[in-house]
This record gives C-alpha cells, sequence and structure tokens, in this order.
C-alpha cells in the first residue's frame, strides 16, 4: 500500500509558521522553496513530502487526494466551502481576522452596497444573513483602492495590523471571523492512511501546544 | 463558433470503442454476479414526475434533479439523479411481498451539478438492495456483494469504511439540542474540527457527561480497537447508541469471518446521507483515489412513503469510475479478416467462426486497407484444401 505522506503548503507566511511545527513533528525539509524551484520538496523522512502551491489551491489538492493533508487558512476554506475535508486542528498561526472596511467617515448608501472582496461567497453569505441584498465586485487584490476611485462602497478583506486600512483612510467596520490556519485531510487519506495521518495530527497538535 | 460545434456539454462524456468494451464487459459481469446472488434485475424509467421521483428524499437530490416541463400534462418531470428511491418503491409499490426481496439495477443518472473527480454528470448508477429484513444478516450479505462487486470490477486492495447514524443520532437525542445548534453540531463533526467542537459545547454549556460523550466521538476512527475504545467513552450513553454499537461490531464480526483478508476502518462519526440512513453505513475506499468509489447503508422506512414501510439495506456505485480506476486492456480487438468474396464454402465458414463467437469482420469490395489496418490478428485464405484461418 501507498503508505507516502503527502503535505501540501503555501509559500510565504503559511510556510514559515508552519515549519517550526513541523519541526517540532520530526519533519524539516531539505530544500527552502524561497530559493529552490523545487515544487516538490524531500524531506528528512523519505516518506514525506511537500508540495509547494498557491494558498487556494490547497483545498482543492487536498479535497482530490494530490495531498494527503495540508495547511490552510481558515479564509480560504470559508471561501472554497471546505466540502469533502476534514479540519481536525486549528494550528493557531497566521492568525488575522476577516472585517468589512470602508471610509472612516462612511456615508450611508441608499439601496445596494457595492463590496469589493476576493472572497465572493464568504461576503455574500455574511450579508445575506444580514438580510442585506449587496453587489458583489470580485478583485484579486489592492482591495483598499475600490472604495478610493469610487469601484465600491466597502471592502471585504483580512486585516492584519489595519495599517494599511489607515494609511489610505478606511476603517474596520465590522468583524466577520477570526481567522488562523487549520491542518486540513482528505477524507480518504483519513481512512486509507489512519495510523499514519492519526500519528501526524497528534503531533502536530503537541507541537501546537508547546 | 463553428468550430465547436463537437463540444459536449460539462460532465457529460462519450464512450468510444476501447473503452465501451472493457465498460460493457464489466456491466455484464456485474448483473451476473447480482444474478448468481439471487438480485432481481429492475428498469425503473429514466423520466417520472417530479413530486414522486423525490418522495421522501432530502434536499440535496432535489438540487441534483434536471428539471422540465411535461408538454403533454403541464406538470414537472425529472431525469432521475438516484435509482435507489425509485427501486425502493418498486418494492415497496408494486411488489409488495412479505418475504425478503433482492432487486438490482443499472442505469444511467443525471446530476445538475457536476461531484467527485471526473467531474463528472453523467454516471452509470448500479445497485443491489436487499428489502424486508432488518437484521445484520441482510447487512453483512449486502457488504459482501458488495466486496465481490468490486473483485468483479478488478478493483485490488479496497478499504471498507463502516460507521453507524444510531450512534450520533442517540447522543443527539439525548443532548437536546435545538434546530439551530443541531445543524453547527453536525457542520464540526463533518469537518472533525475538534477545537471548533469543543468551544462550542462550551459555549451550549450542555451538561458534562454528554460534552465529553460528543468531544470523543469526533476521534473515534482508526481501526477496530475505536470499537472497544467507543464502549468506555460512551458507556454513559443512552440505550440507542449502545444498540448501535452493538449492531456495527457484530456486522464487522461476521464480515471478518466471510471475508478475513478484509481492510476494515471505522469512522463513528461518519455522518454521510445522515439524513436518509437508519444503521450502519460503509463506503469503498481505493489507494489513490481521494474519494469513496462506492457507497451504501441500512435505510429502514423508506418505503413508508409509498405505503408500505421495509427495512431495507444496499449499496450502490458507479461503473465508470469503476471502469477508469481498474487497468484496461488496450490491445487491439480480436479478429479474422475474410476477404471479399462469394465462395459459398467461405460463407459457411464464416457464418460457422461467428456461431462460434469468433469475430469475423469481411472485406468490402473497394476498401482501403488489410487485415492489420482493420485490426485483426488473423485471416481467411483460400489453400489447396480450401478455406483456413491464418495468424497475419
Amino acid at each position: 500500500m501507498n503508505e507516502l505522506l503527502t503535505i501540501a503548503l503555501s509559500k510565504g507566511r503559511i510556510f514559515k509558521e508552519t515549519l517550526p511545527l513541523l519541526k517540532h513533528a520530526g519533519i524539516e525539509p531539505l530544500d527552502d522553496p524561497e530559493t529552490s524551484r523545487k515544487l516538490i520538496l524531500d524531506t528528512n523522512r523519505p516518506e514525506v513530502k511537500l508540495v509547494i502551491i498557491r494558498a487556494t489551491d490547497v483545498p482543492t489538492y487536498v479535497q482530490y487526494g494530490a495531498a494527503d493533508v495540508g495547511v490552510a487558512g481558515k479564509d480560504v476554506l470559508m471561501e472554497h466551502g471546505g466540502e469533502g475535508l476534514y479540519e481536525p486542528l486549528d494550528l493557531n498561526i497566521a492568525r488575522c481576522r476577516m472585517m468589512v472596511a470602508g471610509p472612516a467617515s462612511a456615508p450611508a448608501v441608499d439601496g445596494r452596497l457595492r463590496i469589493a472582496t476576493k472572497y465572493v461567497n464568504c461576503a455574500r453569505r455574511f450579508f445575506a444573513e444580514q438580510g442585506q441584498q449587496v453587489e458583489i465586485i470580485k478583485l484579486y487584490g489592492s482591495m483598499e483602492l475600490a472604495p478610493l476611485v469610487g469601484l465600491a462602497d466597502r471592502i471585504v478583506d483580512l486585516v492584519d495590523t489595519g495599517n494599511t486600512l489607515k494609511a489610505n483612510g478606511l476603517a474596520p467596520l465590522e468583524h466577520m471571523a477570526d481567522i488562523s490556519s487549520r491542518l486540513i485531510v482528505n477524507k480518504a487519506s483519513m481512512k486509507m492512511k489512519h495510523r499514519r495521518v492519526k500519528n501526524f495530527i497528534e503531533a502536530m497538535a503537541q507541537a501546537v501546544q508547546d | 463558433m463553428k468550430s465547436n460545434r463537437w463540444l459536449l456539454p460539462e460532465g457529460i462524456e462519450e464512450v468510444l470503442p476501447q473503452q465501451a468494451r472493457w465498460l460493457e464487459g464489466m456491466r455484464r459481469r456485474l448483473l451476473d454476479l447480482f444474478a448468481a446472488w439471487g438480485y432481481e434485475l429492475v428498469m425503473p424509467p429514466f423520466i417520472e414526475y417530479l413530486e414522486s421521483l423525490l418522495i421522501g428524499t432530502g434536499h440535496d437530490l432535489d438540487l441534483q434533479t434536471f428539471k422540465l416541463t411535461d408538454q403533454l400534462s403541464g406538470r414537472m418531470l425529472g431525469i432521475r439523479a438516484d435509482m435507489t428511491p425509485q427501486v425502493a418503491r418498486i418494492d415497496a409499490h408494486h411488489l409488495k411481498r412479505d418475504v425478503p426481496t433482492r432487486l438490482c439495477y443499472l442505469g444511467t443518472v443525471l446530476h445538475t451539478r457536476p461531484d467527485g473527480f471526473a467531474g463528472s454528470r453523467c454516471l452509470l448508477q448500479v445497485g443491489a438492495e436487499l428489502y424486508g429484513d432488518a437484521s445484520c444478516e441482510s447487512d453483512v450479505e449486502i457488504l459482501r456483494l458488495l466486496l465481490e462487486t468490486m473483485e468483479a470490477a478488478g478493483i485490488e486492495e479496497p478499504c471498507l469504511d463502516l460507521g453507524h447514524v444510531g450512534i450520533y443520532r442517540g447522543l443527539l437525542q439525548q443532548a437536546g439540542l435545538d434546530a439551530e445548534q443541531e445543524a453547527e453540531l453536525f457542520d464540526v463533526l463533518q469537518r472533525k474540527a475538534k477545537a471548533e467542537l469543543v468551544e462550542k459545547l462550551a459555549a451550549w454549556s450542555l451538561d458534562n457527561k454528554i460534552s465529553s460523550m460528543l468531544t470523543a466521538l469526533v476521534d473515534l476512527h482508526g481501526g477496530e480497537e475505536v470499537l472497544e475504545t467507543a464502549r468506555t467513552s460512551l458507556q454513559d450513553a443512552a440505550a440507542g447508541v449502545h444498540s448501535s454499537l452493538e449492531n456495527i461490531s457484530r456486522i464487522a464480526k461476521l464480515i471478518k469471518q466471510h471475508v478475513p483478508q478484509i481492510n476494515l476502518h471505522f469512522d463513528l462519526a461518519e455522518l454521510r446521507g445522515y439524513n436518509y440512513h437508519t444503521g450502519v453505513v460503509f463506503a469503498v475506499y481505493v489507494s489513490g483515489r481521494g474519494q469513496a468509489i462506492a457507497q451504501g447503508g441500512r435505510y429502514d422506512g423508506i418505503g413508508q412513503a409509498f405505503g408500505h414501510a421495509r427495512p431495507a439495506t444496499g449499496f450502490s456505485t458507479d461503473l465508470h469510475t469503476l471502469a477508469a480506476l481498474t487497468s484496461q486492456d488496450l490491445n487491439r480487438r480480436q479478429g479474422i479478416f475474410a476477404p471479399a468474396d462469394d465462395d459459398p464454402d467461405l460463407l459457411a465458414l464464416i457464418a460457422r467462426l461467428r456461431d462460434e463467437g469468433e469475430c469475423v469482420i469481411t472485406q468490402l469490395p473497394e476498401q482501403q486497407g488489410g487485415a492489420v489496418e482493420m485490426g485483426c490478428d488473423r485471416q481467411l485464405v483460400k489453400t489447396s484444401g480450401g478455406w483456413k484461418v491464418k495468424q497475419v
């Protein structure tokens, strides 16, 4: 039986903050993804591989079993829907908040609000729960610009320190969700490789506690 | 646009000769297997009135069903997205037997939304159902037939995942949550999000015992030791939980007796088809595929909607999925190429060979290509002793 364990990670903050946890669990990559061009990294354990992909692709890889486990932000999971995935562990890393933000002295808007965001599903769900019909404008980055140039009335985005908002004359208006990274597991891997996956989850849980 | 005319709708596939040969071989093997176990084939209609199609089924199936208006009656029609309720209706409404009834079915179902890895919306559903018996033994029979189905399809080393919705249902009754909390609990349990679960349970200020049992449930998955752990960690549970545990243990024991080499996995928090199932639930996984390839379970009482409540258990799978997983015979077909010739001896020989089950392709007078190009491994050649079959 194929007992290889494939872990999907995204570059940047999640990778940096996951490394110490992996190290605690006895897994260390042999290459640095920031300098290496490899997309599959070997580790000190021959049966464990890391795949480095875009953050928004991590749930898809794990859902279809292309990776057994992965680390994904709760924001990405909420947007993806998390269907067909287990989320057994909150890694408590890459913490931030998902918020509605707008001009600091936001005038009340008559009729439909226009919301610029890359979290289309999250935004639609959030405003629908509030009984508010809104117009969603999908953007891929620099959300803060949209209210400044009249593209949108509000934005939905992740807020860490709030400095970017402030620098652009925006203020957080409503708190939507607390975000942190989760360990996600493919359903079939949990069943087919349960000993290996369970051990890995336990080791990571231990690492988070310490 | 003209160059796109050959495009098929998303998730709709056509099956080319080689695949079709493989698929058809598998279809016949499976139906023969079911027949040998006494499962009678039924053929429910592809399309029917929406309201009867969706009786006693959940919201999910409604979303998955293609709908159109019947121009004859003005009523809504649905194209089946799952044959199981149709077959249950045949048992409850048409057959109305008092003895156990074994039925099997095979046919195309359509889904409005693609699911699974292949993103298919057009499945070739095949399954078997056993009605009128509530014992463990009928679940075990269905499980054995499921495993034989996997073997006949050429699936190697399947992993059988067993769960029991009675355990969760019993704990839920004990917890006495409102509908909204129930939905939240269902959601976190499905994701096995333990930290979130602990948070929610604390926020709802549930009784300590029930909280710790619901928390324990998230971790109750793994090998056979899980059943033993469950007996301890769920010992304060209502009687229904204990009888469910007994039920799944006995089924596991029996299936191990019949199929000693089986790779069993238990997941007592598995809630797939929770609204529909009433007892043991199961699914088959294979290495290298991230999703279940077959599933089923006990669903007593479905016949109630059709006026004849009967215990029921069964499984279903998709023939396209099985075909994609098994190594296909990629050799070109075997056959005998016969020259264009009106010689009565030749015609008689061709007829005889065909009767014996050989594939004989006759040359057309002006055609291009010979035996090899036509994919034949032998040909008919005229010798001094008459027509003979010779290797190409």
